[in-house]
């Protein structure tokens, strides 16, 4: 491909970031278009269910552009893509126009899964936690006493469950499936991690899931499938994440990763198109290891894969080579400890403490096909996980 | 300058947290027997860098991607913006000496420390 001279980036968050940036480390230094359909540049998303909503994080602190970070892009912000063609790598936008490049980078994220209208869903004191307008739109009701429940105990539940505890609220956790983060962690670690409500006095109900959200305009309690009640004045919805490729529809580009799926990418994140490339948590890239198509909706991989894509783009990765995508990794932070997790689980593994114990909250965890290193959990082990982290597989393991 | 800690106690390829001085900082010994010290505490968020991973003179903070240049104290990538604190070194009779900055640290959200 003859080097690009604009290059369309379809979403201004983290992944689209990361791409503009890289295509500038790259020394591309044609003209970059960031297309977003949120009014902000480039903000940091992990903060919105903690710092953000204790006043630690400021707005100002939540920039992903520093001072010096200017990456000489145009900006097309509160402005939706509604359609792509891949043969002319032509954008709609929702303000009626359109724009063409040489290559287009697809990184339009993800969007918080929602309960249904039907079952309560769009109630007053419902929340989802996804944007900077969720996040201070929630924060102005975490007010000390008042009585939150948490449907879902996923990572995102887990961390404001532990930042609202912390805020004097009165919190409770319902989990449909029998262990929390069971799909992440295992149900051993799982339940390891989850004991952290406990110890902290935030009740944490399990394998009950949530018959309908009750009120009338504002929502006043939770009704379980079991049949009991729980009062409640406000409530967030964390039951995962639906990749934002809805407006791929007709573009004839794959959707692929499971139910949930993503833009299906190669190992590089080149898509099925010339010239198209997909990165970040709408993307479903082919894990060479897992030998499967996955979405990985982590921090870490929305920020350095982009850099795999941006080095195909430009025609600076040779294509004999296989390619090796580093151990996905995330991290959360919940009361006071550190949760990291880096690797694959396959569902097959041996876990051994390697240091700590899950009694003393300082656990590190490795998992294990045969002799080889998987994945690595560690709470509150910094500076070993980042060792074992290392050393995990980047090629196939066999079961 | 201050005798922080003998040079001995820092691995090679390592980091050692030191907290005789406020702010904390960290001392690391390159694979190539440089010695550097920087403020310890990334300025995006409260992570001890001397738990971080050491190449060459850059320190990746143990939490998220950002690299931070023990020579310079300046940061290659996001989710840090701000660079930390560099503290010049001496190497002498075993032990390892540092002249503390004087420059304000830049301490991430929500930390503070009495400045010595």
């Amino acid at each position: 491909m003859p080097t690009p001279r604009t290059v369309l980036v379809v979403g201004a968050s983290l992944s689209g970031h990361s791409a503009a940036r890289a295509l500038r480390t790259e020394g591309y230094d044609g003209r970059i278009v960031m297309i977003g359909d949120e009014s902000h540049r480039p903000y940091d998303r992990p903060p919105l269910s903690k710092g953000f909503l204790t006043g630690t994080t400021t707005l100002e602190d939540l920039w992903l552009e520093g001072e010096d970070d200017e990456i000489g892009a145009e900006w097309l912000l509160g402005t939706r893509a509604t359609a792509l063609d891949p043969a002319t790598r032509t954008v709609r936008l929702s303000d009626g126009g359109s724009l063409a490049g040489d290559a287009v980078v697809v990184a339009t994220g993800s969007r918080a899964r929602r309960l249904p209208t039907a079952l309560g869903g769009d109630l007053a004191g419902v929340h989802t936690v996804r944007t900077l307008e969720d996040a201070a739109s929630l924060r102005t009701e975490l007010v000390p006493g008042a009585r939150l429940v948490l449907v879902g105990a996923g990572f995102v539940g887990a961390e404001i469950a532990a930042t609202a505890s912390g805020l004097g609220l009165d919190v409770t956790l319902v989990e449909a499936s029998p262990t929390p983060l069971a799909a992440q962690l295992g149900p051993e670690l799982g339940t390891v991690v989850a004991r952290l409500h406990a110890s902290h006095g935030v009740p944490l109900l399990c394998g009950t899931p949530v018959a309908e959200l009750t009120g009338t305009g504002r929502v006043d309690g939770v009704r379980l499938a079991d049949g009991r009640s729980l009062p409640a004045d406000v409530v967030v919805v964390g039951i995962g994440s639906v990749a934002a490729v809805a407006w791929l529809a007709g573009s004839g580009l794959s959707i692929d990763g499971g139910p949930a799926g993503g833009l299906a990418c190669n190992a590089t994140g080149a898509t099925g198109a010339p010239a198209v490339f997909g990165v970040g948590d709408c993307s479903a890239w082919f894990d060479p290891v897992v030998g499967a198509h996955r979405r990985v909706e982590h921090w870490t991989d929305s920020h350095e894969r982009p850099r795999h894509a941006v080095r195909t783009l430009l025609g600076l990765t040779d294509p004999q080579a296989s390619p090796v995508l580093a151990a996905p990794y995330f991290w959360s932070d919940q009361y006071d400890v550190r949760i990291q997790f880096a690797g694959r689980r396959f569902g097959d593994e041996s876990v051994t403490i390697e240091a700590g114990s899950p009694e003393t909250g300082d656990v590190l965890a490795v998992y294990r096909r045969g002799d080889v290193a998987t994945a690595v959990l560690a709470m509150n082990q910094p500076r070993l996980f980042g060792r074992v982290r290392r050393s995990l597989a980047v090629s196939p393991v066999a079961a | 300058m201050q005798r922080i800690c003998d040079l001995a106690d820092v691995p090679v390829g390592e980091g050692l947290r030191i907290t005789s001085v406020s702010p904390p900082i960290a001392v690391f010994v390159t694979h190539a027997g440089e010695v550097y010290a920087v403020d310890d505490t990334c300025t995006h968020q409260d992570a001890s860098l001397a738990d971080g991973w050491l190449e060459g003179c850059w320190v990746e903070c143990p939490l998220h991607a950002s690299r931070f240049d023990l020579r310079t104290g300046e940061i290659d990538a996001p989710p840090a913006k701000r660079p930390v604190r560099v503290h010049r070194t001496s190497v002498r009779d075993g032990a390892i000496w540092v002249e503390l900055s004087s420059q304000t640290p830049n301490l991430p959200p929500g930390v503070s420390y009495e400045v010595a």
